[in-house]
């Protein structure tokens, strides 16, 4: 039998001028029927660029230079564009990572599942219509007869997910191609899909073709894996033989990247002085427009908290838990509406803009996206010295500290005066935690400081924040949704939940021990939970 | 297993691609190019006026009334003497030269396109920001800037050169005044979404003063779409200069500006179609190449919002 999918020596060139030739480089894969395959790699790996090219909807830009993608046996290459319309739905399919742009919102769910059946069918309206509701009940949508008629927009990122699954299974094609279909899904949800997707690919004999970059969804639903690096296939095989006897060298350094489920069992100082103290803290926000009600949404309720110096309290939970609510407040980039923050004793919650200047020495905060956080407009050595320009340091002493800070963090301090466009993701991070630490702060807080980076550059910056926490004793308020970056990290865990702590407690018990039903909940939705990872 | 050395097998450092500075693409566009030179063009042109074969535009002569194009004729200089002059673009009603009077009007144009230009963007980067960023005043701007955008802007500028008298600089203010409100709308629309940015926020975390946010973090980053809407505003305020005179409220009808020229020209046209024809050509291709930049410009620095347009 000809497996669902077989790729031969595709190779698909980058535009001139770029840092390498091909986006994809003499990558062969099969995915059987019936067989989930897993494409992993990290960002820049062409893993979604073999995807459209196997789809047909690669841009001009990207041409592909040679191989074939055999669909059943026909070559979706060398298809018409007729030919790939005929294919697309029918004997393959793809779902995206955000569902919300992938589907339109000014149609109904119901019309736009209507409309792939329309195209590809004869089907008269009745049975359409029953089609319609069988494939909304077996992707496990509640009420279909309310989905059908629902806006993408009144559905949760869950749902929709479920609606575009619906949409490329409702004709069960041979195919379907899932390019990170979880990764804009909290923990909770993801499990459900991950689940979903293997359950219907099995009872339909789909071939299923899994990009992910996260190897704990790996270990979730693949049967096989392929590795890619850089446009080249550097490992394929067997799950369990890839994941446990990686041979490639990068594959090794992956793997061995992914941080363990485990508490990391530190000792931790639990007589130092208490740096950062919440008592009650809370965040609603009031939203009073002119004419309409108003309207109250609690971000954050009677939240207590404490970080001793030396010590690493992690806050995990799914996003609007309230989580960055509680930082932002902390740093008072944003006014608390309830309680006291201390800082050393100091009731900080209600100072003004002025009072709070002494504060902005002692608490420095590092955030997710790193290709935000700095300016580009201005220089990495401006980044870095304004903070001690702005307490009176000469530019010659901040500009000294700068240079000793780059070497900390491991870049070339001769890279002062580039700008930030120059740099990858990770090595801005590094900068934005040299940029916090040149305030030599007591408290550091890191806002999903890693959430963005590949995890073998995760890997790197989370050991150099371990290094930066023990070298200055600096305290550490690490929020994060990543149970294993927590994991890692943390001395002590708040759990969040709809604005709430709803357990809190040394990182040890949390994990071994957890008492609270949403702990649970978030522990055994964690990818790859049964893997031992980090092996290196 | 042995530890492999992730330094040397992570690809982070290839991920870096050099993309083009903002200037390497500016240089590359056809638009920017071809609208650069033509005001170039016009440009040197407004400063050599005196060079280029004209003579003082307010001299005329009752002998050489109404002469077509190329027509020969003479012209009394300001020392009463007679002189033979060549009429290349013809002469008006009053016997002055319209060549002289149009290349000396590309002065007035071009002042009054880039001082408009000018004065509406500073004005209006001041009110944006304030009221970007000083939320409690934010309210009362905006409705202040809605009531200016409520009145037509030729109504505003004619009646501010009504209320004081005519000039140069009265009517380069009357025209920018209409343009505030959208300069001023642009810049707190910038400033509302970089303001969220997390580079703000950690600069807010250094202790940086509001002050040095708004002119050193903020406004450097809006720099794009204001260029962009500053080339805009030269040509509506080179447009908006011409009607001004042609209807007889803009500069004195003795100050050779193309509008003026073909206010004077308007009621012969019939008979002597030059008087309007060149000067407003001229004031079509000055327009269209501010415009033609302008479009470079927006293609190149500020790609999001070329796609929305």
């Amino acid at each position: 039998m000809t497996p669902a999918l077989e790729v031969r020596d595709l190779t698909i060139a980058l535009p001139p001028g770029g840092d390498r030739e091909f986006a994809a480089r003499g990558v062969s894969f099969s995915v059987g029927r019936g067989e989930i395959v897993c494409l992993v790699g990290e960002s820049g790996s062409g893993k979604s660029v073999i995807a459209q090219g196997i789809m047909g909807l690669l841009p001009r830009t990207l041409p592909i230079a040679g191989g074939a993608a055999l669909l059943e046996g026909e070559d979706t290459v060398r298809a018409t564009a007729e030919r790939l319309r005929q294919l697309r739905a029918t004997r393959m399919s793809m779902i995206f990572q955000e569902p919300m742009t992938a589907l339109n919102p000014v149609m109904t769910c119901g019309a736009q599942l209507d409309e792939v059946l329309v195209h590809h069918t004869q089907l008269p309206e009745a049975e359409r219509r029953e089609r319609i509701l069988a494939i909304l009940r077996e992707v496990l949508l509640p009420d279909p007869q309310r989905i059908v008629a629902a806006y993408p927009h009144q559905l949760s990122g869950g749902q929709r997910q479920r609606i575009m699954i619906a949409m490329a299974l409702i004709l069960e094609p041979a195919l379907l191609i899932a390019d990170e279909p979880t990764t804009a899904l909290d923990v909770t949800t993801q499990a459900q899909i991950l689940r979903l997707v293997a359950e219907l690919q099995a009872r339909h004999g789909t071939g299923v073709l899994f990009i992910t970059h996260d190897f704990g969804v790996v270990a979730e639903v693949a049967h096989r894996v392929a590795v890619l690096r850089l446009g080249e296939l550097v490992e394929l095989g067997e799950k369990h033989a890839v994941l446990k006897r990686p041979q490639h060298d990068y594959t090794k350094m992956l793997i061995g990247s992914v941080p363990r489920l485990e508490p990391h069992g530190r000792a931790a100082s639990a007589d130092s002085p208490v740096v950062l103290e919440t008592r009650d803290l809370g965040k609603t926000y009031v939203d009073r427009s002119w004419f309409g009600r108003r309207r109250d949404v609690v971000a954050a309720r009677a939240v207590n908290l404490a970080v001793r110096r030396g010590q690493t309290l992690g806050i995990v939970g799914e996003s609007g838990s309230g989580k960055s609510t509680v930082a932002r407040c902390v740093v008072r980039l944003i006014d608390p509406t309830d309680g006291e923050i201390r800082v050393h004793g100091e009731e900080i919650a209600r100072r003004g803009h002025r009072a709070l200047k002494p504060l902005r020495r002692r608490v420095q905060i590092v955030f997710q996206d790193p290709y935000r956080s700095l300016n580009p407009r201005r220089t990495v050595g401006d980044a870095i010295v304004e903070g001690p320009l702005n307490f009176g340091v000469s530019r010659a002493q901040a500009l000294e500290r700068a240079r000793r800070l780059m070497t900390l963090v491991r870049m070339d301090p001769e890279s002062l005066d580039r700008y930030p466009h120059q740099f990858s993701g990770g090595q801005r991070q590094r900068i934005c935690i040299a940029r916090a630490l040149a305030m030599e702060p007591e408290l550091l807080i890191a806002d999903e400081a890693v959430s963005a980076l590949d995890v073998s550059v995760q890997a790197q910056v989370l050991q150099l924040l371990e290094e930066i926490r023990a070298q200055f004793n600096l305290a550490m308020l690490f929020i994060t949704h990543d149970l294993r970056v927590a994991a890692q990290v943390c001395d002590q865990v708040a759990v969040m939940q709809q604005g709430e702590v709803v357990e809190y407690g040394p990182a040890e018990e949390v994990f071994l021990r957890p008492r609270h039903d949403y702990t649970r909940a978030l522990f055994a939705a964690a990818p790859g939970r049964d893997f031992a990872f980090g092996g290196a | 297993m042995s530890a492999p050395n992730y330094e040397a097998l992570s690809v982070e450092a290839a991920a870096v691609v050099r993309q083009q500075t903002a200037w390497e693409r500016v240089r590359a566009s056809a638009s920017v190019r071809f609208g650069a030179i033509a005001l170039a063009v016009l440009i040197g042109i407004a400063i050599a006026a005196p060079w280029l074969g004209t003579v003082d535009p307010a001299l005329f002569d009752a002998g050489s009334r109404d002469l077509l194009p190329g027509k020969s004729g003479e012209i009394t200089t300001l020392e009463g003497e007679t002189v033979q002059h060549t009429f290349l673009l013809g002469s008006d009603s009053f016997g002055r030269d319209i060549y002289s009077r149009v290349i000396y009007g590309t002065r007035i144009s071009l002042a009054v396109g880039v001082g408009a230009a000018t004065l509406s963007l500073i004005l209006g980067v001041l009110l944006g920001l304030t009221s970007g960023y000083v939320r409690w005043l934010d309210g009362v701007l905006m409705r202040v800037m809605d009531g200016v955008m409520a009145i037509p802007a030729i109504l505003i500028a004619i009646a501010l050169v009504a209320a004081w008298r005519g000039g140069l600089l009265t009517v380069i203010v009357a025209i920018a005044v209409p343009e505030i409100p959208r300069v001023t709308r642009l810049v707190r629309a910038l400033v509302l979404t970089i303001r969220e940015e997390p580079y703000v926020e950690a600069a807010i975390a250094l202790g940086t003063p509001t002050r040095k946010i708004m002119f050193s973090h903020i406004l450097p980053n809006t720099a794009a779409p204001l260029i962009v809407q500053a080339t805009f505003n030269c040509a509506s305020a080179i447009l908006v200069e011409a009607i001004l005179s042609f209807l007889g409220v803009g500069l004195p009808p003795d100050i050779p500006t193309w509008g003026n020229i073909m206010a004077e020209g308007r009621v012969q046209f019939v008979e002597y179609p030059h008087n309007v024809f060149f000067p407003g050509i001229f004031l079509a291709l000055t327009v269209l190449a501010v415009n033609i930049l302008g479009d470079g410009l927006r293609d190149t620095l500020d790609p999001k919002m070329a796609k929305r347009v």
